[in-house]
């Protein structure tokens, strides 16, 4: 009898848990979960976990190689390296999340429209997607960022506004599936408007795939971001990015070679504790690509 | 015949796309605050506002957009992509055509780097799977694809060029010397210094692919024709490479022409790291020195050769499916 009651109990526990506990199944999914736990602890604790701050200049100590005092070294201005790598983490952080967020809202809304609508619509959007993916990004990007303040704020819009068409693809194709199913049809027949199903028949259905590629797309945004801050067009000194840190990594790489080691793994950490949980993510929420793969 | 109506009906399709490419860029160019030629304006003390209005009548900016655009485009087309800002004012296209080649030198390059590399390992971690080799290759697959190419250039400019000494890290070529090799020198010589560039470039193209690789030959081996070809008594060599392998690099061939843009922006990265004179380095200085003419030029020449390398991938798809270029397939 009791068995019985816990066992209800369970199937009542919240969705969430259950969620999680399949998700953390998987080591490797595990070990993405974990490292983006750290990432946005270090990110939301910086000044607690910094052990300087990591703008002072301290021309005493320029270019010193990993030790007690400073764990990760020092670099041309006397700064610490590991404080600069913990407050790099919040710039990583809030590109990743805003620019993946303008792009999978871009991307939502404009599939959701070429698959709802069909047509004329559909043809147009997807042939302006068709030659969005043309450009090679950085390119574009490059061109874009040419005529702005490069400002954390630019970059995150710029890296966001040309990273939308791979959701917007996928979106459209949920929703080119999803229309013609029955409870579509109930709804409309039950004098529901476009932008109710829309928003609240399709959508809820086609949240799963849009969460995969935003976390997949987190870490895709996050490498764009070092790249331009360490051509010199992203993030600007004296603000620490993972990116712009390389650049004087590279400056240094005959006399300093922790300059060049440490951001860059920590850009490599990230990205992959991302990536992981992004394709954790999918092989929970699509059963049928577990089985394949 | 099949295969010719299959052309011209992609050619005609590429001529809208055009088009967008060209709006767009359009579109870039006068999103600038301000114009293109006013900074230019700005930093000359002498500049009254009469020069401006003549200079600005001179670009054609007094016209309406649309006239503009229209001029612009008949420009395009000739190759006439403006003058640069810098001080030697030189024609555009000319400075992209100097450092096209080596650009494109190096993608094609990586490009069979790539292909060379990853079909093999991804036919082999598909025909394995589980084995260790294949765990192995997923590690590195997932390790690859996170590591950002900029950085991985400087462990290796690091490691070869500085701690073992054994490679060039800068340039295309010897700088001191370089005039007395003989040619065989010379191809070694330039070998040496594309090693690594050419490396980074792949990078992320080689996780890519040996993934795809992997996952489109593990679709293919559970097709029954798969099944059939093992039981007609079929060498397994045979089975896997002239049976499988052959219908799983059809999905892999569109992969490839969508992978294209991705490795020319890669350039911006390893032509500015390795101080390689391409177009990505001209992308970067004109960046750096806001030389709006090569910007779009710039950004419109790479975007018509993404075009161009789908073409190819396109026709390379035909070559090899009998079902699209007889038009068998719809459209879907």
């Amino acid at each position: 009898m009791e068995g019985i009651f816990s066992a209800v109990a369970a199937s009542k526990g919240s969705a969430w848990v259950r969620t999680l506990k399949e998700l953390c199944s998987s080591p490797l999914t595990m070990s993405g979960l974990i490292i983006v736990g750290i990432l946005i602890f270090t990110a939301l604790f910086a000044p607690v976990l910094a052990p300087y701050d990591p703008q002072q200049i301290d021309t005493y100590h320029i270019l010193e190689p990993p030790s007690h005092r400073h764990i990760l070294g020092t670099d041309g201005l006397g700064r610490d390296c590991f404080s600069r790598l913990i407050f790099g983490a919040r710039i990583s952080l809030l590109v990743g999340f805003v620019a993946v967020g303008i792009a999978t809202v871009v991307g939502t809304v404009l599939g959701a429209i070429a698959g709802y609508y069909g047509r004329w619509v559909d043809g147009l959007i997807m042939r302006f997607v068709d030659i969005m993916l043309c450009f090679p990004t950085i390119f574009l990007i490059m061109a874009v960022i040419a005529f702005l303040e490069p400002s954390i704020w630019n970059i995150m819009i710029v890296i966001g506004l040309t990273g939308w068409m791979g959701v917007a693809r996928l979106v459209r194709a949920e929703f080119l599936s999803l229309k013609k199913r029955d409870f579509v049809l109930a709804a409309r027949i039950a004098g529901a408007s476009d932008l109710q199903i829309v928003f609240s028949e399709i959508l809820p259905n086609a949240i799963a795939p849009i969460l995969v590629s935003a976390t997949l797309g987190v870490g895709g945004a996050i490498l764009t971001e070092s790249a331009l801050s360490f051509l010199g067009i992203g993030v600007q000194p004296p603000t620490p990015s993972w990116g712009n840190m390389l650049t004087e990594g590279k400056d240094n790489l005959e006399i300093a070679w922790w300059l060049s080691v440490f951001p860059g793994l920590a850009i490599l950490v990230t990205v992959l504790g991302y990536n992981l949980l992004g394709e954790g993510l999918r092989d929970f929420l699509d059963p049928r690509k577990k089985r394949r793969n | 015949m099949g295969f010719v109506l299959f052309l011209l009906k992609r050619l005609l399709g590429l001529v809208p796309t055009f088009l967008g490419i060209t709006l767009i860029s359009f579109f870039v160019m006068h999103l600038a605050p301000g114009e293109p030629m006013s900074l230019q304006a700005d930093f000359n003390p002498k500049m009254t506002p009469e020069m401006r209005q003549r200079l600005r009548a001179q670009y054609g900016l007094d016209k309406p957009l649309y006239v503009q655009y229209a001029r612009w485009l008949k420009g395009l087309v000739h190759l006439d992509l403006g003058r640069s800002f810098s001080p030697d004012r030189r024609k555009v296209w000319d400075k992209i055509k100097e450092r096209l080649p080596i650009t494109i030198l190096i993608n094609v390059l990586s490009m069979a780097l790539i292909l060379g590399v990853s079909i093999p390992l991804g036919v082999r971690a598909a025909v394995r799977q589980n084995s260790l080799f294949d765990q192995v290759t997923t590690v590195l697959v997932f390790v690859a694809y996170a590591a950002p190419a900029f950085w991985v250039a400087l462990l290796l400019m690091l490691f070869f060029g500085i701690e073992l000494n054994i490679l060039p890290v800068s340039g295309i070529h010897s700088l001191m010397g370089y005039e007395q090799m003989t040619t065989f020198q010379k191809i070694l010589d330039w070998a040496r210094h594309l090693v690594l560039p050419v490396f980074v470039s792949a990078i992320g193209g080689l996780a890519g692919f040996s993934r795809y690789t992997r996952s489109s030959m593990l679709e293919v081996l559970r097709q029954d024709y798969i099944t059939t070809a093992r039981a007609k008594g079929l060498p397994e060599r045979v089975v896997i490479y002239r049976h499988a392998l052959r219908n799983a690099l059809l999905p892999l061939i569109t992969i490839l022409g969508l992978s294209i843009p991705g490795l020319i922006g890669g350039s911006v990265i390893f032509e500015s790291i390795f101080a390689i004179p391409g177009v990505g380095q001209l992308m970067w200085s004109a960046v750096m020195a806001r030389d709006y003419p090569v910007l779009m030029g710039n950004l419109v020449i790479v975007a018509v050769l993404t075009l161009l390398g789908n073409l190819l991938a396109d026709i390379g798809y035909a070559a090899v499916d009998p079902r699209i270029r007889t038009g068998l397939q719809s459209e879907e």
